[in-house]
C-alpha cells in the first residue's frame, strides 16, 4: 500500500475542508459559537361580531416595527372582506369592509414577533400629535389643581409622573382626581387622563396599549402605560408605580388614546388578542430574513432544506463524529463492543433518554433479553425463528417499559422506543454466545465496553459546540473522512494491549 | 504507560493494528481466506497436498439429516463436532465415549442425542460462523494425544500452533488446556502456553494467566523443558502450509495423535499475538529477518534451515 497516496488523499480531503470552512466563516460570516436560540412569538387578534344587513366597517390598530422587535410575516384571514392597510402618524390600522353581510363573523390578524434590537432613532413627535386638553368648566378647574400640586411636590418629569401615578392611585384620591377619574378608575382611564394633566403642565405625553409577550397566553390582556417625551426620546412610565420603565418583553400594539378597533355596522364586538412563544434557531432566521447573504453557495447547503429536515440532519451529521470517536476507542485504545456500530446507535437513543436513563434503560432490557434467550436455550429452537423471538419479546419489553414509567409518572422512560431493536436483539443473542462459549466474566466484559463507548460516543455527540460546527459547516465531514482514513493505516499499539503485553516487558526487566 | 510502549516497541512485540495494517492485509489476499475459513476445504488441500487431517466421518449441512444422525453416528464411539467455519473454537462439541442413547463429553457429562441434533442446527444455521452465514457441520475423528502430553494437559486436547511467515516457521508454541480453560486451549481462557525452541522442539517458560509458571496448575507436572516428539515433521508440515494455501502470514495449528502421528487441525489467517507473551518475546525482529531473506531461500528446507538457525532458543 503506498503510503505516499494515503497521505495525499487525506491532506486533500482536510485541504479542501479547511478551505470551505474558512471561506464560509471569514466570506460569508457564518457563525463559528453554537447559536443562540431566540423567542418568536406568533401573536393573533380575533375580532368577532355580529353583522346586520348593513354594510361593515372595521378599523384595527396593529403593531409596527420598533426598536426592540420586528413584525414579520403579517396575514389577515377575512374571508370576503376587502383589506388595506393604512400608516398615518406612525400609527398602523388595518381597516376591513364589506358591503353586505349577515350573522356571526370572525376576523382575524396573525403576525409573528421577532425580538430585535437595533438602534433607531427616537420617533419625533410632531406637533400636531401632541395631545390638547379636552376639559372644560368644573373638570379644568380640577385638573388644574391637581397638577399645580403635584407639580410643586416635584423636581422633575420622573419625580412629576411618579407622583402624579401615586395620588392617582391611593384608594382615596382627593376630590379633584376622583371627579376626573370618575367611579371607575380603570389602568387605562388613568393612563388617559394623566396624558391630559401632563399636557396641561406642558409637557408631552402618550397612552401606549400593549400586551406582555408571555410563553402562551389566551385572551391576553390588554396593557396601558405612559410615554413621556424628553429630551428626544420617550420614556416610558408604568402606571402602577409611576416608577419609569417597563419590562421588556411588553409589545407595543398601539398608542393613543383611541380605541383599539373602532368599527360601523356591528353588534356584539369582541377582541381577542392571544400570543404564543416558539424557538427558533438565531441563524436560520438570520438566512430567512436575508442577513446573511446568500450567494450560490448557500442555495446548496442544509439551509435550504426545509425546517423538518433539517432537524434530522442535525442529528444525522453527527453520526461521523461518532463513527470517528468508536474507530478511536476501538483501533487506539482496543474497548471490544458488541457489532461494530452498535454504540453509536445506542449513543443516538441516548440523546434522546438522557444519559442516565439511558444506561438504565439498556441495562434492563439487555438483563431481561437475557434472562428470555436463556429460557428459549431450554426450548431448542433454531436460529433465525430464536432471534425474531427475541426481538418480538425486546420490543413487547421497550413497550411494557414505556407504559410502566409512565404510570410511575417517569416522562423519560417512554422515550424506551428510539432504542434501535433490532441491534438490542442482536447484542443479546451475541451476548448469550460468548456468555455460553467464554463465561460471563468475557460477555460482560464487552457489554461494558459497549455500553462505555455509547456513553462516551453520547458525551461527544451531545456537545452542542459539535452540533452546530457540523451542521453549519458539514465540509468538517472531509476532515473527518481524511482522519478516519489516516485511522486505517494506523499500526501502533492499542492502549489496552499495552496492559495484555505487560507481563511481557516485566518479565524481561527483570532478567 | 509511555515506558511500557517503548520497553514493548524495543522488544518488537507486534500489536493487532500492525499486525493487520502490514502481514495479514499484505500477505494475505483476500480470496484465499476461504482455503481457512473453512475448515472442510483446509482440510481437502491438506489431503490433497499429502498431509494428514482428523478423518471426516460425516457432514451434516441439512436440517433432514440431523434428523437422521443416529445412522450417521452409529459406527463411532467418540468423534468431534465442530463448525466448518467457526472462530475462535466456538461451537465445538468433543464426545468421548457413549453409552445406549447418551453421549459423553470429555468433561463426563452426558447429553442425549437431541441436544446433540439441537447443536447442530445451531451450527448449521450459522451461530458460530462469521456474519451468521449458514453453515455446516463436521463430524470427525476424535484426537487422542499422544502420551507424552498425558501428564500435562486437563481434559482437552494439547495442541501446537506455529506461526508461517512466508513459508519459515517464525514462532510457535503449544497450548495445554487446564481446569480452568475447561479442555479448551485458548490462552486467553486459562489455557496454559510454553513457548517451543524451533531449534529442537523442547518447551521454554510457560504462561498462564499472565505468569510464569513451571508447573501445570492441575497436575503439577513440570510444563518447561519438555521435548516434543517428531518436533521435525511437525515443524515440516506447518511450513508446507504456506504453499497450500498461498497465505503468507498465516498461524498452523497441529495435533499429535498417537496412532495417526501429526494432524493439521486447523489454519488461521489472523492468528493471534499471545504467542509472544508465551515465547517472551516479540514477533516483529523475525518477521523483519524473514522478509529480508525469504528470496534466497528457494526450497522446504532451506527454509527450515533458515528457522531453525535464527529462531533457536539461544543460551
Amino acid at each position: 500500500m503506498n503510503k505516499r497516496h494515503l497521505y495525499l488523499l487525506a491532506g486533500s480531503l482536510t485541504a479542501i475542508g479547511l478551505i470551505l470552512f474558512f471561506y464560509k466563516l471569514i466570506v460569508m460570516d457564518f457563525p463559528l459559537i453554537p447559536e443562540v436560540k431566540t423567542y418568536i412569538w406568533s401573536i393573533e387578534a380575533h375580532l368577532t361580531f355580529e353583522a346586520g344587513k348593513k354594510p361593515v366597517k372595521v378599523s384595527m390598530f396593529i403593531p409596527r416595527n420598533s426598536r426592540r422587535f420586528t413584525i414579520m410575516n403579517e396575514n389577515f384571514v377575512s374571508k370576503g372582506y376587502g383589506v388595506s392597510v393604512s400608516t398615518e402618524n406612525g400609527k398602523r390600522r388595518v381597516h376591513w369592509s364589506i358591503r353586505k353581510v349577515k350573522g356571526p363573523q370572525s376576523l382575524y390578524y396573525h403576525a409573528t414577533v421577532i425580538r430585535m434590537d437595533r438602534d433607531m432613532l427616537p420617533y419625533k413627535p410632531a406637533i400636531s400629535e401632541k395631545e390638547k386638553p379636552d376639559l372644560e368648566g368644573a373638570y379644568l378647574e380640577a385638573s388644574k389643581a391637581l397638577i399645580t400640586e403635584v407639580r410643586r411636590k416635584s423636581a422633575d418629569t420622573d419625580s412629576l409622573v411618579a407622583g402624579l401615578f401615586k395620588r392617582l392611585n391611593t384608594p382615596e384620591p382627593g376630590d379633584s382626581a376622583a371627579l376626573l377619574l370618575g367611579k371607575k378608575a380603570t389602568v387605562q382611564k388613568k393612563v388617559d387622563l394623566s396624558v391630559q394633566l401632563l399636557a396641561l403642565a406642558g409637557i408631552h405625553a402618550r397612552a401606549v396599549h400593549g400586551i406582555h409577550l408571555e410563553e402562551q397566553r389566551r385572551e391576553a390582556p390588554v396593557i396601558h402605560w405612559l410615554e413621556v417625551y424628553e429630551k428626544d426620546s420617550w420614556l416610558s412610565y408604568e402606571p402602577a408605580s409611576g416608577i419609569r420603565g417597563v419590562p421588556e418583553d411588553y409589545l407595543v400594539w398601539w398608542r393613543g388614546t383611541e380605541e383599539l378597533v373602532q368599527a360601523q355596522g356591528v353588534k356584539r364586538l369582541h377582541v381577542s388578542l392571544s400570543v404564543v412563544r416558539s424557538e427558533e434557531a438565531a441563524l436560520q432566521l438570520a438566512v430567512e430574513k436575508g442577513i446573511i447573504k446568500k450567494p450560490i453557495l448557500l442555495d446548496f447547503s442544509l439551509f435550504s432544506l426545509p425546517v423538518q429536515t433539517q432537524a434530522v440532519y442535525r442529528v444525522v451529521l453527527l453520526v461521523p463524529i461518532g463513527v470517528l470517536f468508536l474507530v478511536i476507542l476501538r483501533n487506539v485504545i482496543g474497548i471490544r463492543t458488541f457489532g461494530t456500530f452498535m454504540p453509536v446507535l445506542i449513543a443516538l437513543s441516548f440523546r434522546e433518554t438522557q444519559l442516565l436513563w439511558g444506561i438504565i434503560l439498556f441495562t434492563t432490557l439487555v438483563g431481561i433479553g437475557l434472562l428470555i434467550r436463556l429460557y428459549l436455550e431450554h426450548l431448542q429452537l433454531l436460529v433465525v425463528p430464536r432471534l425474531a423471538a427475541i426481538l418480538i419479546v425486546v420490543i413487547g419489553l421497550m413497550a411494557f417499559l414505556s407504559v410502566l414509567t409512565h404510570k410511575l409518572g417517569l416522562e423519560r422512560g417512554i422515550s424506551v422506543a428510539l432504542f434501535p431493536m433490532v441491534i438490542l436483539a442482536m447484542t443479546i443473542e451475541r451476548m448469550s454466545i460468548v456468555w455460553e462459549e467464554f463465561g460471563a466474566i468475557d460477555a460482560i466484559k464487552q457489554g461494558t465496553g459497549s455500553l462505555i463507548a455509547a456513553m462516551i460516543t453520547y458525551l461527544i455527540m451531545t456537545i452542542k459546540y459539535i452540533e452546530h460546527l457540523v451542521f453549519v459547516f458539514p465540509e468538517i465531514l472531509l476532515i473527518v473522512l481524511a482522519a478516519t482514513i489516516l485511522l486505517g493505516r494506523y499500526s501502533g499499539f492499542r492502549l489496552l494491549e499495552l496492559r495484555r503485553f505487560k507481563a511481557l516487558s516485566d518479565i524481561k526487566s527483570d532478567v | 504507560m509511555f515506558r511500557i510502549k517503548k520497553q514493548l516497541a524495543a522488544m518488537g512485540v507486534l500489536g493487532i493494528n500492525q499486525r493487520n495494517a502490514e502481514y495479514t492485509l499484505r500477505y494475505n489476499p483476500r480470496y484465499l481466506y476461504p482455503l481457512v475459513d473453512d475448515k472442510l476445504r483446509t482440510k481437502e488441500i491438506a489431503l490433497k497436498g499429502g498431509l494428514a487431517v482428523p478423518e471426516l466421518y460425516g457432514l451434516v449441512g441439512t436440517e433432514y439429516q440431523v434428523r437422521h444422525l443416529a445412522d450417521l453416528l452409529k459406527s463411532y464411539s467418540d468423534f468431534a463436532i465442530k463448525p466448518s467455519r467457526g472462530s475462535g473454537g466456538e461451537g465445538i462439541l468433543v464426545v468421548s465415549g457413549r453409552t445406549k442413547e447418551l453421549y459423553r463429553k470429555i468433561d463426563g457429562t452426558l447429553i442425549s442425542s437431541e441436544e446433540i441434533g439441537y447443536h447442530l442446527f445451531n451450527i448449521i444455521s450459522g451461530m458460530y460462523s462469521l456474519g451468521g452465514q449458514p453453515d455446516k457441520a463436521l463430524i470427525e475423528y476424535r484426537v487422542r494425544f499422544d502420551p507424552k502430553f498425558e501428564p500435562i494437559s486437563y481434559l482437552g486436547v494439547p495442541d501446537i500452533r506455529v506461526i508461517v511467515f512466508l513459508g519459515v516457521p517464525a514462532m510457535s508454541m503449544v497450548r495445554l488446556p487446564t481446569r480452568m480453560s475447561a479442555g479448551k486451549a485458548n490462552l486467553h481462557q486459562g489455557a496454559i502456553g510454553a513457548g517451543i525452541d524451533i531449534a529442537n522442539g523442547t518447551t521454554l517458560t510457560a504462561v498462564w494467566r499472565n505468569q510464569i509458571i513451571t508447573e501445570h496448575p492441575d497436575t503439577g507436572n513440570p510444563v518447561t523443558g519438555v521435548e516434543i516428539p517428531k518436533w521435525d515433521t511437525l515443524l515440516k508440515i506447518a511450513a508446507r502450509c504456506y504453499e497450500l494455501t498461498g497465505l503468507g502470514y498465516i498461524g498452523v495449528d497441529l495435533v499429535l495423535d498417537k496412532d495417526k502421528g501429526p494432524l493439521i487441525l486447523e489454519l488461521n489467517a489472523r492468528p493471534g499475538l499471545s504467542i509472544q507473551i508465551a515465547n517472551r518475546s516479540g514477533l516483529l525482529p523475525r518477521l523483519k529477518l524473514v522478509e529480508q531473506h525469504h528470496t534466497e531461500l528457494v526450497n522446504l528446507d532451506d527454509r527450515l534451515e533458515f528457522s531453525k538457525h535464527n529462531f533457536g532458543h539461544k543460551g
